[in-house]
C-alpha cells in the first residue's frame, strides 16, 4: 500500500512528526476550550510571537538556552496578558463574541509583528542543525523528526500525569465537564483558568521552537495556517475531551504530511482543497467527531 | 401603526446609506473611493447578517460566496480581446463570453446563491463548532482553487481590465437592494421562523419548524446577496478573487459583531462605523491635518488601532453598538407602546 501511493519511510516519519506537533497545538487549544468554552483563534499568533523571540535571539547570537528561555518568557507573558485583558472580561459571553474577540486579538498581534519586523520577516537559525539527517537502518531521517516525536510524547505524558494525578488536574477536569458545578464544589475559577492558559502557553512555546526548525523563516503569518488546520483537527477529534482532541490534531497533521508527500508536484498546491474536503466529509458522517462513540452531537 | 413601525426598520438603514452616498458626492474623487468602499462593505455585511444574524449560527464561509461572485463578474466582464493576455489558460466557454455590467452583477448573485445552496445542502445539518469549522473549510477550498486554478481565472494575478462601474451610484443602489432584500426576508414567514429557531430551538421544533430547511433558505439567500456584493466589489477595483480570504472574513465579521449581529440596523451601522474609522486611519497614515495639526501615523498602525478598538468594543459592549436592536424613532416607539404593548417592545 505504501508503494502504491508513492510514500516512503521518510515521508511517513515526517508525517508522524507533523502529527506530533499538531497534536501539541490541539491540546493547547483544547485545554483552554475545556475550561473557558472559548476557541482561541489567536493561538497561532502566540506561536508566532515565540518564533520571533527565537529569531531575534539568534540574530543577536544568544546561546541556545537563552533563546529558548526568551521564547518561553514571551509566549507565557503574552498568554497571561491575553487571559487577564481579553478572556476574563469576556467570560460568560456568547461563543460568537468570544471567537470574534480572539479573531481580533489574532489580527492585532499579526499586525503588530508586521509593523515591528516587516513583511520579509526574520530568520531563526539557532536550531537549524536539527535539520541534518541521521541514518536509521538505511533510511535518512532528519533529527528534528525524532526530536519532535520524542518531545511531543514526553509533553503529552507529563500533561496526562498532571491532569490525572494532581489536585489542580482534577479541578481542571471537573471544570471542563461542568464549570458551574465544579465552582459550587469549591474549584476556584480564576486559578483553574489561569493554569489552563499557562499550560496552553507552555505548549505554544514548545511548538514555536519545533516549528522554527522546520520553517526557519518567521513572518507575521507564521503558524496561522497550521492553526486553522489544527482547529479543524480538534473539531474532528472532538473538542470537549483532551485525548480525542489530541488524536484529532495528530490525525490531521499525519494526513496533511502524507498527502503532501503523496501528491504529485503538479497537484501539491491543491493540498488544502483535498485536506478540507476530507474534513468536511468526515464532519458530515460524524458531526460529533471521529472518536465520539456516543454520537451525542447536536444535529439539525 | 404597526406597519409604520416595521417600515422604520427599513427606513433607518436606507436613510443612512443614502446619506453616506450624498456625503460622498461632496468630497474629492480620491476621498470618494472610501465612501464607495464602505457602501460595498454594507452590502457584504448585510449579506452576512441575513444568515448569521437571523440564525445565530456563525459562518466563516461567506467570503467564499463574495469571492465566487467577484470571480463570476470578473471573468465575464473582461473584454474578449484582452482575455488571452490576462488569462491564457482559460477554458473555451469563458474565453468567448463577455457580458455587460448589470448582467454580470445578476450572474454574480446567481453563482453566489448556487454555491451557497450547494454548500448548505449537506452542511446545514451540522451546528455549533462543527458548522463553523466546515464553513471555514469551504473558505479554504475556494481560496485554494481561485488562487491556483488558471483554467478558470487569472490565478494569482488580479482581474485587470474589468470595467470600473461601481461608482457611488452603483454602490449605493446595490447596498439599498441588499438591505431591501434582507428586510423583506426578515419580515417574511421564513425570517420569522428562523429567528424563532435562534431564540428557542426546542420550542420552534415543537411547533413543527424545520431548523434545517429554514437555515437552508437563509444560507442560500445570504450567499446570493454575498455574490452580488462580490460583483460590486470587483467592479470597484481590480481584485484577485482568491485574495478575498481571511482578512476580509475577519473585518466583515467584526463589523457585524461590533454593530450588533442581531439586527439589520446593527449590520449597517457596524459596516459604516468600522469603514469610517478605517478610512480616517488610512488617511492619517499618509498625513492628515486636523484643525491645523498634522497627524502622520506609521504605515500599518491602522490595523493595530482597529484591532484594539474591536477588542474593546467587544469587551465593553458585547451585544454591539446598537445592542442588536432594530432602528426605531424614539417618539414612535413611545406611542406604540401605549397603543399596542405587545410586539413593539420586543427587540
Amino acid at each position: 500500500m505504501i508503494g502504491a501511493f508513492n510514500i516512503d519511510w521518510q515521508t511517513l516519519a515526517d508525517a508522524t512528526a507533523l502529527g506530533a506537533i499538531y497534536a501539541l497545538m490541539a491540546v493547547g487549544i483544547g485545554l483552554v476550550f475545556g475550561v473557558l468554552r472559548l476557541v482561541n483563534f489567536a493561538y497561532g499568533q502566540l506561536i508566532m510571537a515565540g518564533a520571533f523571540a527565537l529569531a531575534v535571539a539568534s540574530e543577536r547570537n544568544w546561546p541556545l538556552w537563552a533563546a529558548i528561555v526568551l521564547c518561553f518568557v514571551v509566549v507565557l507573558t503574552l498568554s497571561m496578558l491575553l487571559n487577564r485583558l481579553v478572556f476574563r472580561p469576556l467570560r460568560g459571553q456568547s461563543p460568537a463574541v468570544m471567537l470574534v474577540a480572539t479573531f481580533a486579538v489574532a489580527f492585532l498581534l499579526q499586525n503588530v509583528a508586521l509593523l515591528k519586523f516587516g513583511a520579509l520577516g526574520k530568520i531563526a537559525t539557532s536550531l537549524t542543525f536539527l535539520n541534518r539527517p541521521v541514518d536509521i537502518g538505511g533510511v535518512e531521517i532528519r533529527k528534528i523528526t525524532i526530536v519532535a516525536i520524542v518531545v511531543a510524547a514526553v509533553s503529552l505524558a507529563a500533561l496526562h500525569l498532571l491532569l490525572e494525578r494532581t489536585t489542580i488536574g482534577l479541578h481542571m477536569r471537573a471544570a471542563s465537564m461542568d464549570f458551574d458545578t465544579a465552582r459550587l464544589l469549591g474549584v476556584r475559577a480564576d486559578r483553574v483558568i489561569g493554569v489552563a492558559v499557562l499550560l496552553s502557553g507552555v505548549l505554544a512555546a514548545i511548538v514555536a521552537v519545533m516549528l522554527t526548525v522546520q520553517t526557519p523563516l518567521v513572518t507575521s503569518d507564521f503558524a496561522l495556517h497550521d492553526t486553522i488546520i489544527v482547529l479543524a483537527g480538534v473539531v474532528l477529534g472532538g473538542m470537549n475531551r483532551p485525548i480525542p482532541a489530541t488524536l484529532g490534531g495528530f490525525a490531521i497533521g499525519f494526513a496533511s504530511g502524507l498527502l503532501g508527500g503523496a501528491l504529485p508536484t503538479t497537484q501539491s498546491q491543491y493540498l488544502p482543497t483535498f485536506l478540507f474536503a476530507a474534513v468536511i466529509l468526515v464532519l458530515l458522517v460524524r458531526p460529533g467527531g471521529l472518536f465520539d462513540r456516543t454520537a451525542s452531537a447536536e444535529r439539525v | 401603526m404597526r406597519r409604520l413601525i416595521g417600515l422604520q426598520e427599513l427606513a433607518g438603514p436606507a436613510v443612512l446609506v443614502v446619506v453616506t452616498g450624498l456625503l460622498g458626492l461632496t468630497v474629492s474623487a480620491s476621498t470618494q473611493t472610501y465612501f464607495i468602499d464602505s457602501l460595498v462593505n454594507v452590502s457584504i455585511v448585510v449579506a452576512l447578517f441575513v444568515f448569521i444574524g437571523n440564525s445565530g449560527v456563525l459562518s466563516f464561509g461567506h467570503i467564499s460566496f463574495v469571492a465566487a461572485g467577484a470571480w463570476t463578474a470578473g471573468v465575464l466582464s473582461v473584454p474578449v480581446a484582452e482575455k488571452a493576455a490576462i488569462m491564457p489558460d482559460l477554458v473555451h466557454f469563458l474565453r468567448e463570453t463577455t457580458v455587460g455590467n448589470i448582467p454580470s452583477l445578476a450572474l454574480a448573485a446567481l453563482v453566489g446563491g448556487l454555491c451557497a445552496m450547494l454548500v448548505a445542502l449537506p452542511l446545514m445539518r451540522l451546528s455549533g463548532l462543527a458548522a463553523g469549522i466546515a464553513t471555514l473549510g469551504v473558505l479554504e477550498i475556494t481560496h485554494n482553487l481561485l488562487q491556483y486554478e488558471n483554467r478558470i481565472g487569472p490565478g494569482l494575478n488580479t482581474f485587470s481590465s474589468v470595467p470600473e462601474t461601481t461608482g457611488l451610484r452603483q454602490a449605493a443602489i446595490g447596498a439599498l437592494l441588499v438591505i431591501g432584500a434582507a428586510y423583506a426576508y426578515g419580515r417574511s414567514r421564513f425570517g420569522r421562523l428562523l429567528r424563532a429557531t435562534r431564540d428557542d430551538a426546542p420550542a420552534a421544533r415543537a411547533v413543527g419548524v424545520s431548523v434545517y430547511r429554514q437555515r437552508l433558505v437563509a444560507f442560500g439567500l445570504s450567499g446570493l446577496l454575498a455574490g452580488f456584493a462580490g460583483g460590486l466589489y470587483i467592479h470597484l477595483l481590480p481584485l484577485q478573487a482568491g485574495g478575498l480570504y481571511l482578512d476580509l472574513t475577519f473585518i466583515t465579521l467584526a463589523m457585524l459583531v461590533i454593530g450588533g449581529a442581531n439586527s439589520l440596523w446593527g449590520a449597517v451601522v457596524g459596516a459604516l462605523a468600522v469603514s469610517a474609522l478605517d478610512s480616517v486611519l488610512a488617511e492619517a497614515e499618509s498625513g492628515l491635518s486636523v484643525f491645523g495639526r498634522t497627524i502622520d501615523l506609521h504605515a500599518g498602525t491602522r490595523v493595530v488601532v482597529e484591532g484594539v478598538l474591536m477588542a474593546l468594543v467587544l469587551i465593553v459592549r458585547p451585544s454591539g453598538l446598537t445592542g442588536g436592536r432594530e432602528f426605531r424613532l424614539p417618539r414612535l416607539r413611545q406611542r406604540a407602546t401605549t397603543l399596542d404593548p405587545g410586539p413593539a417592545g420586543s427587540a
